[in-house]
């Protein structure tokens, strides 16, 4: 059996306790630990990605115990591909925490910061749905403690909020487990696939309930409208290197989307047709058109951008609700887009917060050294609200292209096409007015140009570099769309999942094969 | 016992959903418990109720219960256990640097406090 599968959750539960157990009083080499983790976890992941990526399904039997008794981790294309961009982003968020000397604000950082990447990973790796809720449970402790890094009345009453929103969705979490459990008697989800597809149509009341709960739960951490309530106040008041790694975790709500409603409740299933196509879709764009209006609205930078996240969330929810090969791909090379893209728009904002009193939307006496951030915000607003030539614009061309197969095809297009005309002048508004309208506010006698902390080099390495990455992601555009296609392919062709999970011998696999007989 | 237990969640459930639309904080925490238990016992129950069975197979048993749910529920209680400690804290936390344990967003006296945000 081939241990690496495992070691994107080991590696940062090992460091994370050694963090603090080891290096409790010595930030330098705390940042020394962390970076030297993030580099060999993308070292890792890129090497799990690669031997992925020729559809074979990588399995690893907790304890040995074979598949529906033990705890199984599973790395497939779709999930080796989200640990590689989780690796990748933990490591700019990173540089940029330690450039900026956010670390420094609060105690225990890289301890929390490596307990949320195990959760996160583990999260994507897992085969197993109470396993999957653990991991949620995981990432999530972590991030109320980055959430509330460095203290503060606001960020403790928003961190109250997010907590709280979280707690419910973990109740209802159970509740849908539950369902499940008493409707199968099984979590695994290959498993639950089998079983699943043998029930009665005519007696499907309870696990039609059970993938609804399971859709809702999924729907909270990718803020679909009109669960997104949690979102604006926590990623504002959220570090801002914190909320640029929170990038991620909405994408943990679509991910488990995707692999549940690929695998466990397939789209063409008899007995739960009909509810995703039903909500999903209207829900999506819904949460599409609030998120930009909220771009358009917004009174602050921070919480610009987190309408922002929301409505590049409702996008990526347009393409999975359609639920074809087609859609998800392009579901998947937005994801991809629109992690980068939120994270590197956290990050500036923090830097435009370095030189101003506060990131209120109004004319403030202009600081110098503005200009390097204002042109990195401009490319970063140019990538969300997916304007030609970065990769936002190929994302929304692939995603309208495969609306052609939804009834809601005219919808679909009108919203995803408006809402980025309302996101372009809300971000319109908001640069010139942080960054131009500075120079046109009369100056008193005396008053001097501001000159603020420039943010330092390693923090324009990190926003470059996320930068940097989008604009890779917009040349290599044919490959990677290419990839995509292959791994939305292997998710609506699930066998290879399911067989190597099922059929894998370990222990007890015998003992059952022996009863049968 | 099946319309005991049913019951029990319901009533649970619906005192922890009041509890949680309230807007202060110490009877939202409530909430959030009476909700937890609620689904610990709706977990406990999903594997079906029976009396007196052990929870293990065994040469000569004719029945026995589900052990699964109960590993389930017991992981469950652990973790809501550690979580409602950890909202006590931040809420108390709040609640002591503001003076206010309202869980909704402070209106718009906002402007004022969010400059020392950063």
């Amino acid at each position: 059996m081939i241990h690496w599968i495992i070691a994107p959750v080991i590696l940062p539960a090992m460091l994370a306790p050694f963090i603090i157990l080891a290096a409790r009083h010595h930030r330098g080499i705390q940042r020394v630990i962390s970076v030297a983790g993030v580099v060999a976890l993308i070292a890792i992941a890129a090497g799990l990605t690669w031997q992925a990526s020729d559809g074979t399904v990588t399995l690893y039997q907790l304890g040995d115990w074979a598949a529906p008794f033990g705890i199984v981790i599973v790395g497939d294309m779709l999930s080796t591909m989200m640990v590689l961009l989780t690796a990748v982003l933990a490591l700019f968020v990173l540089l940029y925490v330690i450039g900026s000397g956010w670390d420094a604000r609060g105690r225990h950082f890289h301890a929390l910061y490596q307990f949320q990447l195990m959760g996160i990973m583990g999260a994507f790796l897992t085969g197993d749905l109470f396993n999957l809720f653990v991991f949620f449970e995981v990432l999530l402790i972590a991030s109320y403690g980055l959430m509330i890094h460095a203290g503060g009345d606001r960020r403790l009453r928003a961190g109250v909020q997010y907590v709280l929103f979280n707690l419910l969705g973990s109740t209802l979490f159970l509740f849908a487990l539950g369902s499940i459990y008493a409707e199968t008697g099984t979590l695994n989800m290959a498993d639950l696939a089998q079983r699943v597809e043998l029930i009665d149509p005519a007696n499907s009341v309870g696990i039609r309930v059970a993938a609804v709960l399971l859709l809702l739960v999924f729907a909270i951490k990718a803020a679909v409208v009109p669960l997104h309530f949690w979102l604006p106040s926590s990623y504002a008041e959220a570090p801002a290197p914190v909320a640029a790694l929170f990038a991620i975790m909405t994408k943990v709500g679509a991910y488990a989307i995707i692999r549940v409603y690929t695998i466990v409740f397939p789209p063409d299933l008899e007995v739960t047709a009909g509810l995703q196509g039903l909500w999903l879709l209207p829900a999506a764009l819904i949460s599409l058109a609030i998120g930009m209006l909220g771009v358009l609205a917004a009174r602050y930078l921070d919480r610009l951008v987190a309408f922002a996240v929301i409505g590049s969330m409702g996008m990526v929810m347009v393409a999975i609700s359609m639920f074809t090969p087609g859609s998800i791909a392009a579901a998947l090379y937005y994801i991809v887009h629109s992690t980068l893209a939120a994270a590197a728009l956290f990050l500036i904002t923090d830097m435009v917060r370095a030189g101003r009193d506060s990131l209120r939307l109004s004319a403030m006496p202009p600081v110098s050294g503005a200009a390097l951030t204002a042109g990195l915000f401009f490319v970063a607003a140019i990538a969300m609200t997916g304007l030609p030539p970065l990769s936002g614009f190929v994302g929304k061309l692939l995603i309208l292209d495969a609306a052609f197969t939804t009834p809601l095809v005219v919808w679909t297009w009108a919203i995803v096409l408006s809402s980025s005309l309302i996101a372009v002048v809300g971000f319109a508004r908001a640069g010139s007015t942080v960054f131009w309208k500075a120079h046109s506010i009369p100056r008193s006698e005396g008053a001097e140009i501001v000159s603020a902390r420039a943010p330092a080099a390693l923090c324009y390495t990190a926003v470059g570099g996320l930068l940097a990455l989008l604009v890779a992601h917009t040349v290599f555009a044919g490959p990677m769309n290419g990839y995509m296609a292959a791994v939305s392919e292997q998710l609506f062709s699930p066998g290879a999942y399911i067989s190597t999970v099922l059929d894998t011998p370990g222990k007890l696999s015998d003992g059952i094969a022996k009863e049968a007989h | 016992m099946e319309f005991l237990v049913a019951s029990a969640i319901g009533i649970l459930t619906a005192a922890g959903i009041y509890l949680v639309l309230r807007l202060r904080s110490f009877p939202v925490i409530l909430g959030i418990s009476l909700l937890t238990y609620a689904v610990n016992v709706f977990l406990f129950a999903s594997g079906g109720l029976s009396i007196g069975a052990p929870p293990i197979l065994q040469d000569g048993m004719t029945g026995y219960t589900d052990p699964l749910p109960q590993a389930l529920v017991l992981t469950a209680i652990v973790i809501s256990f550690g979580m409602t400690a950890v909202i006590v804290m931040i809420a108390l936390g709040a609640y002591l640097g503001s003076d206010d344990d309202h869980v909704d967003d402070p209106a718009e006296e906002a402007d004022s406090g969010r400059e020392d945000a950063a």
